[in-house]
């Protein structure tokens, strides 16, 4: 039973390669994995595969990486920019080859990535972590020249700094609009944190302005966490405006700066449009992307469900229960890595558990969380019963301030993890 | 009241194809979902909608329990003449609610 079970998963193009690419143990021998995207998930992946003695190349086309997590402080002046770049000299220095190119393709049959400069990279297995594209043909309107004009700062850098320059730019007494997406999208309490600490902002600073909050679904994350936080500290200045009151946004109209929904439009000095998402391109160009535009993956070993041989982690996977974060993507990576080693050589992979928090600030010094256990269930992430939960809803201030300072040491912890 | 959201044309061209969007917060209870306490909640559904455009039907629609919470619907008529636009929604428990707006043709 065993034996066929491997030659059709490794394939015929793997059974012809010199036999020490197979092989265990040190040296040139050991079996190649290639791990596309440097973010959370791909950093932390390629660090815990190097624990387990395989020969890991990581491929990410920028120097430095710009972390989401945090990046709403940027936009409301409570943090540098800096603090949010990492980059990857810890990762060389420990004798992990970090290419930096895009990879442009992946040949699954021949185990082979392609990268802009012509070279190819061999792999027994692959990873991708390649996170999000903006889906900017899902908003009529929206594209890459208007999102310098309306950033969507949900990839983390210059769009995060012009959102921030937008808001400092902006008159007292300015309206500032924010569009939400419809599930599934990457970070699903981050623009609710945003909308928190925008408000904190303005409130601070520009205290005639307003914030309004066009959301494509009625329900979120940490929902009566957040709004209990905004009806204490945000009264009159943070309208939500949900689903089932007009807040699904259909299209953008840069010129006016406005966003059209299917009772009105709206329109403001300052206006935020986070357009809906699928996986990062290389994930539909390797073949792994199903057409949501997710990557389904076995739950236990986050090998595609599409293309054998092929890892997806992070943001782009369908990861079930599990919301895309980078606490998850970190802790996939782990999952992941041990998958890969035992599959490299042929032991079974053990089912998993794994753990998830996002921490959110609604104010400096006010912090609130979901955490969740998830494992493998019916093929997919699935919450572990009674596991998990959300900051109490009555809590005094020192519970929120004990949050936030969570919050930092996980942003250190996991960024340590990853990066130093 | 349910609150309602509407959106139809003000003025528009004799001929042209208007689109008029309603979308009515209502729970849309199945009748098939126990509660906390296991006891099935009694279904509370709107049923029917219905659009008259200067007194003739242009829309009608019958909604189901498999429809979700706050019905939205979308639909299109041909402006003929100045008129009332009358949407009118019925359900269980004699709901019933009817909201006007006046198109002008030019």
């Amino acid at each position: 039973m065993d034996r066929p079970m491997r030659l059709s998963r490794r394939g015929l193009a793997a059974l012809l390669l010199p036999a020490p690419a197979l092989a265990q143990g040190e040296g040139r021998g050991r079996p190649r994995v290639v791990v596309i995207g440097g973010g959370f998930g791909g950093a932390s992946c390629a660090r815990a595969l190097h624990g387990h003695a395989l020969d890991v190349t990581l491929v990410e086309p920028n120097a430095t990486y710009t972390a989401c997590p945090f990046s709403n402080a940027v936009i409301a002046g409570l943090r540098p920019i800096s603090a949010q770049r990492f980059g990857y000299d810890a990762l060389r220095a420990q004798g992990i080859a970090v290419v930096q190119q895009a990879a442009t393709g992946v040949d699954a049959t021949a185990r082979r990535v392609r990268l802009r400069d012509g070279a190819e990279l061999a792999y027994d297995r692959l990873v991708l972590s390649p996170g999000i594209t903006l889906r900017f043909e899902a908003l009529p309107g929206y594209d890459a020249a208007a999102a310098e004009a309306l950033p969507h700062a949900w990839q983390a850098g210059a769009q995060t700094e012009l959102l921030r320059r937008q808001l400092v730019a902006m008159e007292d007494g300015g309206t500032v609009v924010m569009t939400i997406p419809a599930n599934p999208y990457r970070c699903p309490p981050g623009p609710y944190e945003r909308a928190s600490l925008i408000a904190h902002y303005l409130k601070q600073s520009k205290p005639r302005s307003k914030l309004i909050v066009l959301d494509a679904k009625d329900v979120f994350s940490k929902q009566r966490l957040f709004e209990a936080a905004w009806a204490a500290l945000y009264p009159g200045l943070l309208e939500y405006v949900p689903l089932s009151m007009g807040g699904r946004v259909t299209a953008v109209k840069p010129g006016e700066r406005s966003v059209v929904t299917d009772f009105g439009d709206h329109s403001g000095a300052v206006v935020n449009v986070i357009p809906p998402q699928r996986a990062g391109d290389i994930a539909a160009q390797a073949g792994v992307a199903d057409r949501s535009g997710w990557c389904p993956i076995d739950p236990a070993s986050f090998e595609s469900r599409l293309v054998p041989g092929v890892h997806v982690i992070g943001d782009a996977a369908i990861a079930g229960a599990m919301p895309k974060s980078a606490f998850a993507a970190n802790a996939q990576a782990r999952v992941c890595a041990a998958a890969i080693a035992g599959l490299l050589r042929d032991a079974p992979v053990q089912p998993p558990k794994l753990l998830n928090t996002c921490y959110s600030l609604v104010a400096p010094g006010y912090g609130i969380s979901v955490a969740g256990v998830y494992q493998p269930a019916n093929g997919l992430l699935s919450d572990v019963p009674g596991a998990g939960g959300t900051s109490p809803l009555a809590a005094p201030a020192a519970v929120r301030e004990a949050e936030a300072r969570y919050a930092e040491d996980w942003f250190e912890t996991i960024t340590a993890d990853a990066f130093a | 009241m349910a609150r309602v959201l509407i959106n139809v044309p003000r003025t528009a061209a004799r001929g042209e194809v208007i689109t008029i969007r309603t979308l009515i917060q209502h729970l849309m209870e199945t009748g098939y979902r126990p509660d906390a306490n296991g006891v099935v909640a009694p279904r509370d559904i709107i049923r029917r909608f219905t659009c008259r455009y200067d007194g003739e039907v242009v829309f009608q629609a019958e909604l189901s329990p498999a429809i979700a919470a706050n019905p939205f619907l979308s639909f299109t008529t041909v402006a003929t003449r100045s008129g009332v636009v009358e949407m009118s929604w019925e359900g269980d428990n004699g709901f019933a609610q009817t909201e006007t707006r006046d198109l002008t043709v030019t």
